[in-house]
């Protein structure tokens, strides 16, 4: 497997899925033998944040550090020339000479490919903006197989955001590539799926249903995959207000499901996941977050060429 | 029988069969034309079209930039290059299928729009010409 750059889940094809899937479970099973591990020894990984994104950063440097390699970079713009104007070509080709590997996520939408065409070194996208996000799409589809299995003929409700949201977007359309899935767009008629994606969906044979409902749906889920709604979104702060607190996953909803769902939400999340449930062994999404870690090893030490 | 209401040119192009009405925005795209003698119907009769414009212009080639922002503009339109007084070749544009420099995304959060760099466009359709931001792929319809 070879991969230059990882700017869009549309990089892989199913097997390179497959592939990262299967490396990840066994960078999961170096992590919990405790054993030390010293594949990247010697690499160094710059994480270039533009926009503050703590979880996703330190993920990566976790991965990294826990691959025996080292980590340059900056949190946030504020803190870096890019605050005086500096282009991100710019800043590429500075920080290329110091790393062998880049990760970067960056507000404006398409900053990843800007990144990759000005960079000798590998690029991974730690988002650009409401754009792509893959890393985020891998270690998703990994924690659905780590829990269920298989990726094959599940039906999994996705709620919350599905206009805007990127995750779900990106999600989806992976999920698509397996077969047998059926999703239920769980979303208010204002925030369902945009018609391009949703076709683009359907042509794969993969079947969708959309409701409003959560109550009602989530009997019948195997996976239910929640998002937030975002504030920044919305033009009207009434309309936000309005839509936010529509769907709340609590006890008394997880009394309706299934005993073998999952709950999984991207974090952070705001109020549609109440915490009294955090203690069900049917919500995964802070175990979603750990499996970000074995993931971001598998890629970083295949596109460092690393491989034991 | 346009040829016949306007005199002939005896080195440069005829850019015939454009959109009617766009022959002003064609001319807008075409540099280094200050100079030199340029004649422009706007709504005249076509046999194939009903309506079209036609541009002659005195001592001018398209380079290919003009070519594809021609070709994006009015996809039918087709080029006559006169030597000598006579036509040596005729032939209609044809759409890139990928575009550097010309136009600008209309996706405010696009990087391209922060960033001082050439745009990007895959043309997805023609009639109307779509065109895909090869940044943050969004995409919307070209209006010249
Ligand atoms: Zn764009």
């Amino acid at each position: 497997m070879e991969l230059k750059h990882f700017i869009s889940i549309n990089d892989l094809k199913k097997e390179d899925i497959d592939f990262f899937l299967k490396k990840a479970g066994s960078m999961l099973e170096l992590l919990e033998s405790k054993k030390s591990v010293n594949i990247c020894r010697g690499k160094i990984l710059a994480t270039l944040f533009f926009e503050a994104s703590t979880r996703t950063r330190l993920s990566f440097e976790c991965a990294m550090h826990r691959l025996g390699g080292s980590v340059i970079g900056f949190a946030d713009a504020g803190s870096s020339s890019v605050s005086k104007g500096e282009s991100i070509a710019d800043t590429i080709r500075t920080v290329e000479s110091y790393s062998d590997i880049i990760v970067m996520r960056n507000p404006f939408e398409g900053a990843a490919k800007v990144a990759a065409n000005n960079c000798s070194v590998p690029i991974i996208n730690a988002g650009d903006g409401g754009h792509e996000h893959p890393t985020q799409t891998l270690l998703d589809l990994f924690t659905i197989n780590k829990k269920k299995k298989s990726l094959s003929n599940l039906t999994i409700g996705l709620c919350g955001d599905l206009k805007f949201g990127r995750t779900v977007h990106s999600l989806a359309k992976a999920l698509s590539e397996f077969k047998g899935n059926t999703m239920i767009c769980i979303a208010p008629h204002e925030l369902q799926f945009p018609e391009g994606i949703r076709k683009k969906i359907e042509d794969t044979g993969t079947k969708i249903i959309q409701t409003d409902n959560l109550k009602k749906a989530i009997a019948r889920l195997d996976v239910l995959y929640v998002t937030r709604i975002q504030k920044e979104r919305f033009v009207s702060e009434k309309e936000y207000l309005r839509l936010k607190g529509i769907y709340v996953v609590d006890r008394k909803m997880l009394e309706k499901a299934n005993k073998d769902l999952i709950v999984m939400h991207p974090l952070p999340r705001v109020d549609e996941i109440n915490p009294e449930v955090d203690r069900d062994s049917r919500c995964v999404y802070f175990q979603q977050a750990f499996y970000g870690v074995p993931m971001r090893m598998a890629l970083l030490s295949v596109m460092l060429k690393c491989e034991k | 029988m346009e040829e016949k209401k306007v005199r002939n040119i005896i080195d440069g192009t005829v850019i015939d069969h454009i959109k009617p009405n766009c022959a002003m925005k064609v001319l807008s795209v075409l540099r280094d034309i200050d100079h030199e003698c340029i004649i422009v119907c706007i709504n005249t009769d076509s046999k194939k079209h009903g309506r079209k414009d036609l541009i002659k212009i005195e001592n001018k080639f398209l380079e290919e930039q003009e070519y594809n922002e021609l070709a994006l503009i009015s996809p039918d339109a087709t080029i006559n290059i006169i030597k000598n007084g006579k036509r040596v070749s005729k032939e209609k544009v044809k759409t890139p299928k990928h575009i550097k420099g010309i136009g600008k995304c209309n996706n405010p959060r696009c990087v391209t729009n922060c960033q001082n760099m050439e745009t990007e466009f895959d043309v997805i359709s023609i009639k109307p010409t779509v065109l895909r931001c090869s940044y943050c792929e969004s995409t919307a319809e070209y209006k010249g």
